[in-house]
């Protein structure tokens, strides 16, 4: 009797502990998020020692003033442009490859599959890249980065998408055929329908990382009014450093569309993370 | 039926012309550039044979630095994330609500661009108004305060630590779904047989998780040989060139004008990733074979 009370109680306080380990853990990852929050709510001179107390008088014009000095609006319509496009077009461009690439047994098809994955691992040469945008005047223009977004994400969206077909029967396509469809027609009507969900993850996923990227931009654009987020905000440290309160406020801004999405989206983004892990 | 007519290979050349054009391409444009002076300087562009990857190993240079500090990232990065990533699928694994927004809180860095999270680190790490160094007054071990991203001994470290805080939620998740994956009977089994906790995570968890512990670990290997924004934002490669890796120099050469260079740079990263790659993906495969 007292040995499984002892037991029990033993038992309680490893639970205990382990709660307060695991919120601990929690802290450590949401302290930063709040120290900045916190601190795009005061004046210049509170904010000069970022800590967590609490600003004398809320001051959330510095909201607006973020908005306009940092550029917001253009960043913002460019980064969207930038995402939005590129990853539309790498759903588009990856799962008719994944389709027909999966489908096929052939030698030919397995040597552009892998060739096409190799670019999941592989660094991109960035100066000769230069050369290669010079020369197909894509340098410095906004078509040129959707382009190289899409580029960029294609191998890790076609190695995601090409374990999805995979899991649909065949028989699917044999029954489209005989009744009639063609290639084109069994691609759109029949599979695309069926491979929403892995589009989706695709999607959201190419989504997250064009409108976090920095370095492409950084390298091929030169001119403030086809600026992304990133490069904004990066020019906007730079001026301000010395206003933390600002600065604060321009980096919750722009982290704020992002963890929309993700508290939205997490089914997709977290599926389709484990989905390309585990199935590689 | 004939395959080679449902599934015409035309499906594909899309996404094969546009990685080819502006992935592939320049990787082997640049293997043909880094014989050469290219510069933004002179327009002509002379042969120089091998002069640029003698430059590597030349003493006043500190290209072999660079790759060292890039292979000493990656080595480190790829060890912590996956130790502290283990650790918390572990102790996040449970069924909950509260356990799930647990998880949401520690994968959600993952999703913010490694530029925002350099800067709030920069703002955090500040000697004088940064938050970690007050928090370390306000408790009163000031004697513990440091230049945690100029000072010698604390920049790489510090780097470090951001990249593992920035990443370990990603290999957390994968840990969990592994976890989940172990079927619930062997464990109930050991329990049984009167094994402990300790024992258990020893002899079933970790030998249940070597495919999902192999993945993460080519992710993070291959990830860490091309780090380039988080020591960008956090260093720029200083203090002098303590904490440069080889892309940080590739935008060095690139901003200098010195084309050859940065292209020669990019190219031994390219072959360098391909043998490992080479070795991790033979690795995994005979391993498959085994299981």
């Amino acid at each position: 009797m007292t040995l499984s009370r002892e037991y029990a109680s033993r038992k309680l306080a490893a639970k205990t502990l382990l709660s307060i380990l695991s919120w601990l853990v929690v802290l450590v990852f949401i302290l930063p998020g709040a120290v900045i929050l916190i601190n795009s709510f005061k004046d210049k001179n509170e904010a000069s020692t970022m800590d967590l107390a609490l600003p004398a008088v809320l001051r959330p014009e510095n909201y607006a003033t973020v908005f306009e000095k940092g550029n917001l609006a253009v960043t913002f319509l460019n980064s969207g442009l930038y995402a939005a496009g590129s990853s539309a077009l790498t759903v588009a461009l990856t799962l008719s490859a994944a389709f027909v690439l999966s489908r096929r047994k052939d030698r030919r098809s397995s040597v552009i599959y892998f060739f096409i994955v190799l670019g999941t691992a592989l660094p991109m040469n960035y100066v000769a890249l230069m050369k290669v945008m010079k020369g197909l005047a894509l340098i410095n223009t906004r078509l040129g980065l959707v382009l190289l977004y899409a580029a960029i994400a294609i191998p890790i969206s076609l190695f995601i998408a090409y374990g999805y077909v995979s899991t649909l029967p065949r028989e699917i396509d044999e029954a489209a055929v005989i009744d009639g469809c063609s290639p084109r027609t069994l691609f759109v009507l029949v599979i695309a329908p069926l491979l929403k969900p892995i589009a989706a993850t695709v999607f959201v996923l190419d989504f997250m990382s064009s409108w976090n990227d920095f370095i492409m931009p950084l390298y091929f654009l030169n001119s403030t009014r086809t600026w992304p987020m990133t490069l904004g905000v990066y020019n906007f440290f730079g001026m301000y450093q010395t206003q933390w309160n600002l600065v604060s406020a321009d980096i919750a801004l722009t982290s704020l569309p992002v963890l929309i999405v993700f508290v939205f989206g997490q089914k997709y983004i977290v599926g389709g993370i484990t989905a390309g892990a585990v199935k590689g | 039926m004939n395959a080679r007519k449902i599934y015409p290979l035309y499906f594909s050349f899309g996404a094969l012309a546009l990685y080819f054009a502006l992935f592939f391409f320049p990787c082997v444009l640049g293997l043909f550039y880094s014989f050469t002076d290219w510069n933004s300087f002179r327009p002509e562009l002379n042969f120089v044979g091998l002069d640029n990857y003698r430059n590597l190993f030349k003493t006043n240079t500190p290209y072999l630095l660079y790759f060292w500090n890039t292979i000493k990232f990656t080595f480190f990065t790829t060890l912590w994330k996956t130790i502290v990533g283990f650790f918390l699928a572990l102790l996040f694994t449970r069924a909950s609500r509260m356990a799930n927004f647990q998880r949401m809180v520690v994968f959600s860095p993952q999703v913010l661009s490694f530029l925002i999270v350099g800067l709030v680190f920069r703002s955090l790490l500040h000697p004088s108004s940064g938050f970690v160094n007050n928090a370390l007054d306000f408790v009163g071990l000031s004697a513990l305060k440091q230049n945690w991203l100029t000072n010698l001994a604390w920049a790489f470290k510090s780097i470090i630590a951001v990249d593992t805080w920035k990443g370990v939620g990603y290999v957390m998740v994968v840990f969990i779904a592994g976890l989940k994956a172990i079927p619930s009977s062997y464990h109930e089994a050991a329990v049984v047989d009167g094994a402990s906790y300790a024992q258990r995570v020893l002899r079933i968890t970790i030998p249940m998780l070597v495919p999902s512990i192999m993945v993460v670990t080519v992710l993070n290997i291959t990830y860490g040989f091309r780090v380039f924004d988080i020591i960008y934002v956090l260093t720029n490669g200083g203090p002098g060139y303590a904490t440069g890796v080889i892309n940080t120099a590739v935008f060095k050469e690139f901003s200098k004008g010195d084309y050859g260079m940065g292209t020669t740079l990019s190219t031994v990263l390219f072959f360098f990733i391909t043998l490992i790659s080479y070795f991790l993906i033979k690795a995994m495969m005979s391993k498959e074979v085994e299981a």
